[in-house]
């Protein structure tokens, strides 16, 4: 039992310092050949998934845990100098849950990499980096100061701008990887200054420390709209979505898995910083509509360009913008309830819809990418014109295609509408129109799928895929089949989900003042 | 890149061990100085990258190899997470070496001092793990940039 408690005390470390141990050790691995390596890397994806799972279950049982690096004991120096210096991790039931989210996206990225990744050079160093993509979710989900904050968010940025351009022969990659990098470098940018605008007033960086103290100032109000849009462009809302279709379509096909875990974490700082960071300081009402105004465009945008693509993956990363306005949605009504009695009424509902609809993006959207590369693996091509009749040979594929394209579309038994009914319940109560547009690109995405699905996998078989046409690798058919039950799963069992984990976080989340007594309480 | 001309070449090798030497002060005085492994390794990579300007990326591509430099970057990496692990008794990134008198274990003095190089624990250990990154990950990045131009200038010439 020792050892449990020492793992259960260091695992918000440990959940880091592994995957950044392991991607450093991938090139030196990866000398021994080829099948050493990826066990290497799988069996680390294993146990970091392990270690989030149990931290998860004690976080959501016994409340947050906060990690003080470096020192012996506690927060505040040894001579009593009372104010939070040293650097922290804060790891709440919200940051869990993402943790989640964004370990089993890698884990399954990482399995379907083994067969998908044929490259002849590089290919060490393309898990080295998808271990750091991990390491700069986990960071950004776990951190409780500002300042690292901005540091893993970098190293998130580097390592997929890294992977995006993974593919450099092909010239959509550069393009790609230079738009996303340029993105990152202004956002990661924006965010700097609105953190030296923090610490300039206030002199610390731990988050909590900042949050209680805030005074909402006009600096503070710079502050604030340079991190919420830099997040918001992170995250690939519209009008800031420009990066999105080209980055994700141009990406290897688990990579752009993992990048709308990515974008996700983004969100999640968001949230963070607009919930604990300013919180009922500022007028939520403003900031929450003007975050509902980013999720209404995003949906409706992104599903009317989704509709005339051709080219599969730039298809679905134009829904990826879609469904990541339900959690803008969702999640900007909660902030704009915040504080008033209609929290309670529907507020908090609609914030579990839209923190729901995060986990359930990451999973089907993930398995539609990932059967989306599973074609491309075979046929070389993402035109959705020269594809036809898949569904005579790819036969898994095809019904793990239409588990995610009925998941997203919000068709129950799947997860996607228990968290899209969530959503429609309580913002109908907020504003009816606005349930109203959410419930119609609903609609919209599911027409876009059936046209995907007709033209991929009806139809008579193609003579030039003859024999080309297969059944993908096993290595790939475990990834979609992992994600393709969890999506039924939870489809199924959504109340399982929603009480145990999405409810904890979504209080979590509201709850600001747990978040800043656990480092301020003795000072 | 060709090689350049041997005036050249003489006072590069003559300005090598100054800069290497200089390189590795920083890096060995990260704790006391201004400066540390990033700035070390950085100045150390700029002499192998001054020799790789002057005798030619395909002379010192043949003693050189990416491959190589690659492995020392991940073992400089690895070395200063291991560090960082080292503490995980007490907390991740804990000093365990410092105050102990080994070596770099030499207690701080109080107030105005000349500055002891053998103090600060596990932090100089760490400056040369970062070095040996930086070093290496910055030769190997401008070796493969000269080597790369090469052959697309080769292309050009045949065409």
């Amino acid at each position: 039992m020792m050892f449990m408690d020492w793992i259960l005390h260091n695992a918000p470390v440990l959940i880091l310092a592994l995957p950044l141990l392991a991607a450093f050790a991938t090139p030196l691995v990866g000398k021994l050949g080829k099948w050493p390596r990826n066990v290497f890397v799988v069996s680390v994806a294993v146990i970091v998934e392990a270690l989030v799972i149990y931290l998860a279950s004690d976080v959501i049982a016994n409340g947050m845990h906060t990690y003080v690096f470096g020192a012996a004991s506690g927060i505040l120096l040894p001579s009593g100098y009372s104010v939070p210096v040293r650097i922290i991790f804060q790891v709440d039931a919200m940051s869990v849950f993402m943790a989640i989210i964004s370990a089993t996206v890698t884990l399954a990225g990482i399995v379907y990499s083994w067969a998908f990744v044929t490259d002849k050079q590089g290919q060490s160093k393309y898990y080295t980096l998808l271990l750091m993509m991990a390491v700069g979710m986990f960071g950004m989900e776990f951190t409780g100061d500002l300042f690292n904050m901005f540091v893993f968010l970098e190293i998130l940025s580097i390592a997929s701008c890294a992977l995006v351009a993974f593919r450099i022969s092909f010239s959509e990659s550069s393009e790609g990887a230079l738009k996303y990098m340029v993105v990152s470098a202004v956002g990661a940018l924006f965010v700097l200054i609105a953190i030296a605008l923090l610490y300039g007033q206030y002199n610390v960086l731990n988050l909590a420390a900042v949050g209680s103290a805030i005074q909402f100032t006009a600096l503070d109000k710079i502050a604030l709209v340079l991190l919420v849009s830099a997040f918001a462009m992170k995250c690939g809302a519209v009008p800031m979505h420009m990066w999105t279709p080209d980055a994700y379509s141009a990406a290897p096909a688990p990579i752009t898995m993992v990048l709308v875990s990515a974008s996700q974490a983004s969100m999640y700082a968001l949230f963070r910083i607009a919930f604990t960071l300013y919180g009922v300081s500022m007028n939520t009402g403003a900031v929450g509509w003007f975050i509902i105004i980013l999720g209404v465009l995003s949906m409706f945008i992104g599903v009317t360009m989704a509709l005339p693509q051709k080219d599969i993956k730039r298809l679905m990363a134009y829904h990826a913008i879609s469904q990541s306005g339900y959690m803008l949605l969702g999640v900007g009504v909660g902030l704009a309830t915040l504080g008033s009695s209609a929290f309670n009424e529907y507020g908090l509902t609609a914030m579990k819809g839209g923190i729901f609809h995060i986990i359930n993006h990451a999973m089907y959207k993930g398995l539609l990418f990932l059967t989306a590369g599973a074609i491309y693996y075979r046929l070389n091509t993402r035109n959705l014109n020269k594809m036809g009749g898949l569904g005579h040979t790819m036969k898994w594929t095809a019904a793990f295609f239409i588990i995610g394209a009925l998941a997203i579309a919000g068709i129950p038994p799947f997860n996607g509408f228990a968290s899209k009914v969530l959503i429609y319940e309580s913002v109908f109560r907020f504003s009816p129109l606005l349930s109203i547009i959410a419930m119609l690109v609903s609609v919209l995405t599911l027409a876009s799928f059936v046209k995907v699905f007709h033209s991929a996998f009806m139809g008579p078989r193609l003579p030039e895929y003859e024999g080309v046409a297969k059944e993908v690798p096993w290595p790939m058919f475990v990834a979609m089949a992992l994600l393709a039950a969890i999506v039924v799963a939870m489809g199924l069992f959504p109340n399982l989900i929603v009480d145990n984990l999405v409810t904890p976080a979504a209080q979590a989340l509201a709850g600001r003042a747990d978040y800043l007594n656990a480092v301020m309480g003795g000072a | 890149m060709s090689e350049m001309s041997k005036i050249t070449r003489t006072v590069a090798s003559l300005a090598f061990p100054f800069i290497l030497i200089f390189g590795l002060y920083v890096i060995i005085h990260g704790h006391l100085t201004p400066g540390g492994g990033f700035q070390g390794g950085a100045i150390v990579a700029s002499a192998c990258v001054m020799l790789l300007v002057a005798y030619g990326s395909e002379n010192v591509g043949k003693r050189l190899k990416e491959e190589h430099l690659s492995t020392l970057e991940s073992v400089g990496a690895l070395g200063f997470i291991g560090l960082a692990f080292a503490g995980i008794g007490t907390a991740f990134f804990y000093n365990l070496f410092a105050n102990t008198g080994g070596l770099f274990g030499n207690t701080v003095e109080f107030g105005i001092n000349a500055g002891d190089l053998n103090t600060s624990g596990v932090i100089p250990w760490m400056n040369i793990a970062v070095g040996i990154k930086v070093m290496a990950g910055l030769t190997a990045i401008v070796l493969t940039m000269a080597i790369a131009s090469n052959k697309h200038f080769d292309k050009e010439g045949e065409e």
